[in-house]
């Protein structure tokens, strides 16, 4: 199939449909409503189910609903519109129930404005749910990968009965760039062990998540995290370039990571040796795999556009293994290549000065 | 010119000017090129200033987001005034004199002034500004082709409604004009 | 020979034993449902949506699949099963804190959108489980842990009336406020569950009944007096009564 010229947003809602996603529940937020309007227009058409909810509490659970009963469905919404769903997606996570939720990060905090931002991963991985839990959580950095990453997170929700987010940023959803969308690549679990449909001649199935018994809520959290364990061991992705050699090592999530990796094109031009370190996953983060580039690395510099968040989950990877700076702008303000160049070509200087000096 | 080429595009809600980088954008993915589309636009639906980043390569393209562009269309006085400092040394801006009297402020870019709205105008009703400058601006180039753009339009046209399908020959008058008044070096490059 | 008389419905657990306090309505109402669900041969088809509240253990009683909502998105989560699982009934169980307070807007909309699922939402005017605080439904001058003085309309407002409000969606088919205060009235409270139920399986729109029901503990009353107070107090203030049935309305 060939390449089309699509918009972030309306790729993610085409992905969803090919994707098999039976219904979508939403309500209209700038900079993510050509989803909801793409779905609107086409899901009905198709005789799927789609509903304008009262509310983004409405939303996720009508999206709780569905998924109770194995079927794809999804929401979508941005910064705001996500705060209102924090407390269920801590009882889908405890329930066990599987649902698309797609973030088009906007600026923050409050109304904020409607410019790209990415000042919502805190919102996404570290949560506003209560207890322990964790989503799953895609960053796409292109339109491309805004649609495999969209058949992905539909698979997972149901591997791994689970949440996923696909958390994606104003710049993403409203570019358009060539992509193809091919076919949908994943063979999806049997959901009739578990889905309510009926107790039909089988004893009767319960999907809640207030467990009261002494010790039931901590034996299942215990069975949660295993699940999360076998997430990170099997899902971690993430995206390396220019590593080999590398002094300075770029890290930086969703669009920042295509931005920066132009950076790294322009300065191993002028014969500085940096490279991209992009995760993919977010959880599950590729933490690992950060903490040996940084063994062989003299510095770090983390890019976000927020005031340094997944700065934090960056240096607990890095451990110590080597410096780390961060260059971000919060609520809108883009990091253009040539701002980045500009910081990258000063933390350069500084270590080859150190090197020169005998520190490293 | 060379293989890779940044434009902003900037004018009034309303001009066509988002559209107007569009029709680019599937220009080049028909000319199997790589290529990103990146609007900004303020609160109101319309009326309002709005522009859009385009990048055409024949490699992938990194960034959406444009520092320093090759070339600045701008098809109003706010949008010259606004883009003015960031076109590229050596590059060049299209300007609507139509509206747009400022006098230029560079002396390292190259201004092409056409008074796109009387020009249009008077070639056809409704008229097209922004398909004008277009015109010019592949003419100027030569990133994409004229027959390419042309392409695209009569393919948009089957899958829009009557009414819109109808603007497709003042459409293609449009962009035909503008990049004659380049090759018969009608204003002054 | 022998008459059966009385028969466990299938559609309850056959160790799920009822918790509640003394004189609480909900085992009652929760029975009925059992039986009607029985009676119209619903229980391989059937998915009931807990609330929060007293009204949460349904998986602990009935012999059917369960999902559970968070407080106040019962309707939201039943809307996301109905329209994925047409064929399947649907109802939700709810308190006044549930479907009233912290989901009224939740119960309006699910109205408005004429869904097809059945809602029944006990009515005792307070936060029950949560020890008897205040609710949306909760009377002027009724005492509660957060209105110990009673409840003073200038201060916290005047009691919603939420079959009423139902019934003036254009989606809603069925909306009735019973008590269940004697044999009598709670035989009227069948009827109008079953009208519910009906409504749903012809698929004509949304039925709502709401169920007046005593909660002796948090009233501090004796059960007995508890129901004299809902037939001289609570029923002035929330009638009983049918305010709307689209099979009885003719043009």
């Amino acid at each position: 199939m060939a390449k089309e010229l699509v918009k972030g947003n309306e790729a993610i809602a085409r992905a969803a449909i090919k994707a098999g996603c039976q219904c979508y529940f939403g309500y209209p937020i700038t900079p993510q409503s050509e989803i909801g309007e793409y779905m609107g227009a086409n899901l009905p058409k198709l005789g799927r189910v789609f509903i304008t909810a009262e509310s983004e509490l409405a939303s996720i659970n009508m999206v709780i609903g569905a998924g109770t009963t194995g079927t794809k469905a999804m929401t979508s919404s941005s910064s705001c519109g996500i705060a209102l769903m924090q407390e269920a997606f801590s009882a889908m996570c405890c329930a066990e129930v599987p649902g698309v939720i797609v973030s088009v990060m906007r600026g923050g905090p409050g109304l904020g404005n409607i410019a790209p931002a990415q000042g919502d991963y805190f919102q996404a991985l570290k949560g506003g749910g209560n207890g322990d839990y964790k989503l799953i959580v895609l960053s796409p950095s292109n339109v491309q990968e805004a649609i495999d990453l969209t058949y992905r997170a539909f698979h997972l929700a149901l591997k791994y009965r689970n949440p996923v987010m696909l958390l994606a940023d104003g710049i993403l959803g409203q570019m358009m760039e060539p992509a193809e969308f091919g076919e949908y690549p994943y063979k999806d679990p049997d959901v009739n062990e578990w889905a309510l449909s009926g107790a039909n001649n089988r004893p009767a199935r319960n999907i809640v998540s207030l467990h009261m018994p002494e010790g039931e809520m901590e034996q299942r959290t215990n069975m949660l995290f295993e699940k999360y364990a076998a997430v990170a061991k099997n899902e971690t992705t993430f995206e390396e370039y220019m590593l080999k050699d590398a002094k300075l090592v770029l890290t930086a999530f969703g669009t920042v990571g295509r931005v920066a990796k132009a950076v790294v094109n322009r300065a191993r031009e002028a014969g500085m040796k940096v490279g991209l370190f992009r995760p993919i996953t977010l959880f599950p983060f590729p933490d690992k795999n950060l903490h040996e580039v940084a063994k062989n690395a003299d510095m770090i510099l983390d890019l976000e556009l927020n005031m340094g968040q997944m700065l934090l989950d960056v240096r607990s990877a890095v451990f110590g293994a080597c410096p780390v700076e961060f260059y971000g702008r919060p609520a809108g303000g883009l990091l253009t290549p040539d701002m980045i160049f500009e910081k990258v070509q000063e933390l350069y200087k500084k270590l080859d000065d150190k090197t020169k000096a005998g520190v490293i | 010119m060379g293989a890779d080429m940044s434009v902003i595009i900037s004018g009034f809600g309303g001009q066509g000017a988002l559209f107007a980088g569009i029709l680019l954008c599937h220009t080049a993915v028909l000319e199997g090129k790589y290529t990103t589309w990146f609007p900004s636009y303020g609160a109101e639906m319309r009326g309002g200033a709005v522009n859009c980043s385009v990048n055409i390569s024949d490699k992938e393209v990194p960034s959406p987001i444009i520092d320093k562009a090759d070339a600045v269309i701008a098809l109003n006085d706010a949008s010259q005034i606004k883009f003015e400092n960031r076109v590229k040394p050596g590059g060049f801006m299209i300007v609507n004199s139509s509206l747009s009297h400022i006098k230029p402020k560079r002396t390292d870019i190259k201004y092409i002034n056409i008074p796109l709205n009387e020009l249009a105008q008077k070639l056809t009703q409704p008229a097209f500004v922004n398909v004008m400058a277009l015109g010019a601006f592949i003419e100027k180039t030569g990133i994409l082709k004229l027959e390419s753009i042309k392409e695209v339009m009569k393919e948009m046209a089957k899958t829009v409604s009557a009414k819109k399908a109808a603007l497709l020959p003042n459409n293609l008058e449009c962009v035909e004009f503008g990049a004659n008044l380049i090759k018969n070096q009608m204003v002054t490059v | 020979m022998e008459t059966l008389v009385y028969k466990r419905p299938e559609s309850l657990l056959k160790d799920g034993h009822f918790t509640f306090c003394p004189g609480c309505g909900h085992g009652v109402v929760l029975r009925m449902i059992a039986e009607l669900i029985d009676e119209f041969n619903l229980q391989k088809d059937t998915i009931a949506i807990s609330s929060v509240g007293c009204s949460i253990f349904l998986e602990k009683f009935f012999n059917l699949d369960v999902a559970g909502a968070s407080h106040g998105r019962s309707t939201c989560v039943a809307t996301g099963i109905k329209r994925c699982k047409p064929d399947k009934f649907v109802f939700t169980y709810q308190g006044d804190g549930d479907a009233a307070t912290i989901g009224f807007n939740e119960t309006i909309h699910t109205a408005c959108r004429g869904e097809h699922i059945t809602t029944v939402m006990i009515n005792n005017t307070n936060f029950g489980m949560t020890g008897g605080q205040a609710s949306a439904t909760t009377l002027v001058g009724q005492v509660t842990t957060t209105t110990p003085m009673g409840r003073k309309a200038e201060l916290t407002g005047y009691p919603l009336h939420a079959a009423e409000i139902v019934a003036k969606c254009d989606g809603t088919a069925y909306s009735a406020r019973v008590a269940i205060t004697d044999t009598k009235n709670i035989r009227k409270a069948k009827e109008a569950l079953k009208k519910a139920f009906e409504i749903q399986m012809k698929g004509q729109g949304f039925a709502f009944v709401e169920v007046l029901a005593a909660c002796p503990t948090n009233w501090h009353m004796k059960p007995a007096e508890a129901i004299e107070y809902m037939e001289n107090v609570t029923e002035t203030v929330h009638p009983v009564g049918v305010f709307k049935d689209i099979t009885k309305e003719t043009i």
